[in-house]
């Protein structure tokens, strides 16, 4: 196999690599944990603000809304969708991984394709979320005056209810806490930007196995640190999804 | 497929290998000297950057000085360079803050940070654990890149109209976050902070390949335990960068948010200019604790690496083993988890609960624990040495002096009962600048002097060397010692001109004395640069391999290594690197085999 190795040349002598690893990924692990600590800080700044507010909205009126279902209320429905998807994503990974211990070509191929296609459902349901927020307006009252406005990074219509005042046959709230806007399309944004990454990771290694550049090499290791990076950005989302949406 | 075939042509692929292949005959000026990949090169590179860096830092402590030292006078020729910024021949209080934030950024990241663990990790991790080059050449060379994008930023704010960020190295919000808050907080601060999100980068890259090439490219031999103490100071120090360096993004990218997309996350209840501002519900302590998170851990970056240069050198020069090796490394690493646990000394005033104020007090006085084992081992290391005093070597114990000056008063703030009294006084800059600031320049001295004949086949000059040591070290101590008396007596830090306040009026002549050495002090230091490159061009040719009669694996590389390191096969190291006056000779290194009737031990 390593018939490519000039003689003489010694590449790793120290015994036993440690932890058996290559440094490729070994590299990987330390940076995702060095990751995890960008996300931490994230998380735990959101939950120093959220325990200091007085109120804050319930996700299961939040986030109640399922595409083309109108105003059927169907509290986290979607957003398990999305989580299930990108569980799934995973799962297809780890066959692409698995068959590239194999060196079988095709099967890497084919799992990367659905990993791919996972990782952009994800993406897609993140944009029809968000525009949903965005776009979607309710009456708020915002100086004794009622506005209609969506859900932004700097604002948000999910404050307490006024009672008894309605506006064109809607209850009318007051403003929501502003940085519930402010964490979750910044944490939520952050992680998508990483899904986003892995996606084009994915990419680039399925070009790389179509044009057999593993084949050469003779493993697929690199298929292997993507598959780390992915593995970590649904585990990411698994905490993102317990802060934002169940608690 | 099994992990070892893995490994093999893993390395291959990433390393050396393909780099020879494709650019070994037709090395360019480009590849050798501008985008090398050899870890030698890229050395040189981030020492003669953070030279620059150190230079123009230190160049705005000079002109700061001028204002505390001569706050009447009025300096025409300031204006000529300066124009408005010194209107009238004297500093404006804007260019003030300008000055001290800019030389607080520069000096912690891109000189102690940046152009000491860049230039010493990357020429002695892969000489000292006997490997051709870095993990990954290339994320190497990228890391330095980025490194020099990040400088550009934070130069060219130093430019524009409304000048760079104003608020003190540690851009705390509101002041940072709102742009109408000060003309500091206006372009100059995003600047600021996008160069510094770069800096982060570059500082990942790095330590992605140092951790990872002392973990897995040792040579055969080199375990754990036979690593250079060099190697272990910078292997927690990478550590500590890649844990605590990420948090210090996501606070910088919390603060663009609210500097620009309207979010609260820093701010809340703030009128500014006569306005009432909508933001509510944030919290800009928050951004203190991101920001310490790092912050202290930082301090650890910038002395971690001159403690293992220090202990290196100090053994080699006193002819005798390091006293307490595992201490020595166990210490280290006490410092590197406990580090992250004391953040919060540096917020007693916030208001917190006195409680949770007494748990850091406790935690932080820990620290005093591992640094002190180092100090006594430094000092038992010295004892009955048969010391050559090489400039090396003075340097070293200039390092261990600061060190322990500074760490004394480390005990004082540490305690809050005191520190909440001289927060924010001069006392705090008289501890920080002499544990951390001087203390780093020593041992980094101490480095460049030390290692210089292995960087450039030359030596530095000893005569000038010995005057930038003792002027350096006595301008230090008249600069920073009475600091002390000023801050118990109550002077703020950061103030513009403490002249006009009758309780401070008794420190008029003191400043000005302070102000002097410290020109002095950088006279010393323009002395340093022009011997650095006097001698990389005319400086004592290097004839032996192994010039300070040292153990370790660099000196057994050719005087003028090329890329790759040893032109033959890498050595196999059979002991521990400080086998010094071992059964009466004079030193064995590393690559000796034992022989059966040596004494026992390492
Ligand atoms: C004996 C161990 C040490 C203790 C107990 C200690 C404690 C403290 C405390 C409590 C403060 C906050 C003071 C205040 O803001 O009022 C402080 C400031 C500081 N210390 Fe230390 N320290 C120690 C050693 C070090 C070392 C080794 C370094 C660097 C290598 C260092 C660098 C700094 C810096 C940079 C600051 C000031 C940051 C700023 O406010 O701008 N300290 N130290
Ligand atoms: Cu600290």
């Amino acid at each position: 196999m390593a018939t490519h190795i000039p003689a003489g040349y010694k590449w790793w002598t120290g015994g036993k690599s440690p932890y058996n690893l290559s440094y490729g990924k070994l590299m990987m692990w330390i940076f995702l944990m060095s990751d995890t600590f960008t996300f931490a800080a994230l998380l735990i700044s959101y939950g120093t603000i959220r325990v200091s507010s007085n109120y804050w909205p319930d996700p299961n009126y939040v986030f109640n809304t399922f595409p083309f279902m109108g105003d059927a209320n169907l509290p986290l429905a979607f957003v398990s969708l999305m989580t299930f998807i990108l569980i799934m994503s995973s799962v297809t990974m780890v066959l692409a991984v698995h068959e590239g211990h194999k060196m079988n070509r095709r099967g890497v191929e084919k799992w990367l394709l659905w990993t791919i296609l996972g990782g952009l459902m994800f993406l897609g349901c993140q944009a029809w979320e968000w525009t949903h927020l965005i776009t979607h307006v309710h009456p708020v009252l915002i100086d004794g005056q009622i506005k209609e406005i969506g859900a932004t990074i700097s604002q948000n219509h999910f404050g307490a209810a006024v009672p008894g005042l309605m506006h064109e046959g809607h209850q009318v709230h007051l403003p929501g806490p502003v940085g519930f806007g402010n964490f979750f399309f910044g944490i939520t944004g952050f992680h998508g930007f990483h899904v986003t990454t892995g996606v084009l990771l994915n990419v680039l290694m399925y070009f790389w196995v179509r044009n057999g550049r593993f084949d050469r090499l003779g493993h697929y290791e690199m298929v292997e640190k993507a598959g780390l990076y992915w593995h970590f950005v649904d585990l990411v989302w698994v905490f993102v999804f317990l802060c934002f949406y169940l608690i | 497929m099994s992990n070892e075939a893995a490994i093999h042509p893993g390395v291959i692929s990433h390393g050396f290998q393909e780099h020879q292949e494709a650019h070994h005959h037709h090395e360019s000026f480009i590849t050798k000297y501008i985008f090398s990949q050899d870890h030698k090169m890229i050395a040189k590179q981030y020492l003669i950057t953070g030279m620059v860096w150190a230079f123009i830092g230190g160049l705005m402590s000079v002109l700061f000085r001028i204002q505390l030292g001569y706050p009447e006078a009025t300096l025409p020729w300031l204006e000529d360079i300066f124009g408005h910024w010194a209107k009238g021949g004297k500093i404006s209080p804007e260019f003030y803050y300008a000055l001290v934030t800019m030389h607080g950024t520069i000096l912690i990241f891109f000189v102690l940070t940046a152009g000491l663990s860049g230039t010493f990790a990357n020429f002695l991790i892969p000489f000292q654990v006997g490997a051709r080059d870095m993990a990954s050449p290339f994320m190497n060379m990228l890391s330095y890149w980025f490194f020099v994008l990040s400088s550009i930023i934070m130069l060219s704010s130093l430019f524009i109209q409304t000048g760079p960020a104003a608020g003190g190295w540690t851009v705390y919000p509101p002041l940072s976050a709102l742009g109408d808050a000060s003309i500091g907080s206006k372009t100059g601060m995003d600047l600021w902070l996008i160069s510094m999100a770069l800096f982060v980068v570059s500082q990942l890259l790095a330590g992605l390949n140092y951790v990872s090439t002392i973990l897995n490219m040792r040579t055969k031999g080199m375990t754990m335990t036979r690593l250079p103490l060099t190697v272990w100071g910078l292997f927690f120090t990478a550590i500590l960068g890649l844990l605590s360096f990420p948090v210090l993004l996501s606070g910088f990218i919390l603060l663009l948010f609210d500097r620009h997309l309207g979010t609260s996350f820093y701010l809340s209840d703030i009128v500014i200019a006569g306005k009432i501002l909508p933001n509510e519900g944030g919290s800009s302590i928050l951004y203190q604790h991101l920001f310490w998170f790092l912050g202290h851990p930082e301090v650890y970056i910038i002395i971690l690496p001159t403690m293992g240069i220090v202990s290196e050198i100090m053994s080699i020069n006193s002819r005798k083993p390091i006293f307490g090796y595992t201490a020595m490394v166990a210490s280290l690493f006490a410092i590197a988890v406990l580090s992250f646990l004391v953040w919060a000394h540096h917020m007693f005033v916030t208001g917190m609960n006195p409680f949770l104020g007494s748990v850091f007090v406790l935690l932080t006085l820990l620290i005093a624990v591992p640094s002190s084992i180092k100090v006594f081992n430094w000092l038992t290391t010295l004892w009955r040495g048969n010391i050559r005093f090489t400039v090396g070597m003075l340097f070293s114990i200039g390092f261990v002096s600061n060190f322990i000056s500074g760490g004394l008063t480390g005990i004082w703030v540490g305690n809050s009962t005191i520190d909440i009294h001289v927060h924010d006084t001069y006392f705090n800059i008289a501890h920080f600048h002499i544990v951390m600031g001087v203390s780093a320049f020593m041992g980094m001295f101490a480095g460049v002097y030390h290692w210089f004949p292995k960087m450039y086949g030359r030596y530095m000059n000893n005569t000038m060397g010995y005057i930038h040591f003792w002027v350096t070290l006595v301008c230090a101590y008249v600069i920073f010692w009475p600091m002390h008396y000023e801050g118990l007596a109550g002077m703020p830090r950061r103030y513009y001109d403490y002249s006009t306040w009758e309780s401070f009026k008794q420190f008029v002549e003191l400043n000005r004395v302070i102000s002097f050495a410290a020109f002095v002090s950088f006279m010393a230091q323009i002395l340093f640069l022009f011997n650095f490159f006097y001698s990389i061009f005319k400086g004592r040719k290097v004839t032996t391999k192994n010039p300070w009669g040292a153990t370790t694996l660099e000196w057994t590389t050719p005087i003028r290594p090329g890329h790759g390191n040893w032109p033959g096969e890498i050595p196999e190291v059979h002991r521990w690197p400080y086998d010094y006056g071992k059964d009466g000779v004079d030193f064995i290194s590393q690559t000796e085999p034992v022989s059966k009737n040596e004494s026992g031990g390492h």
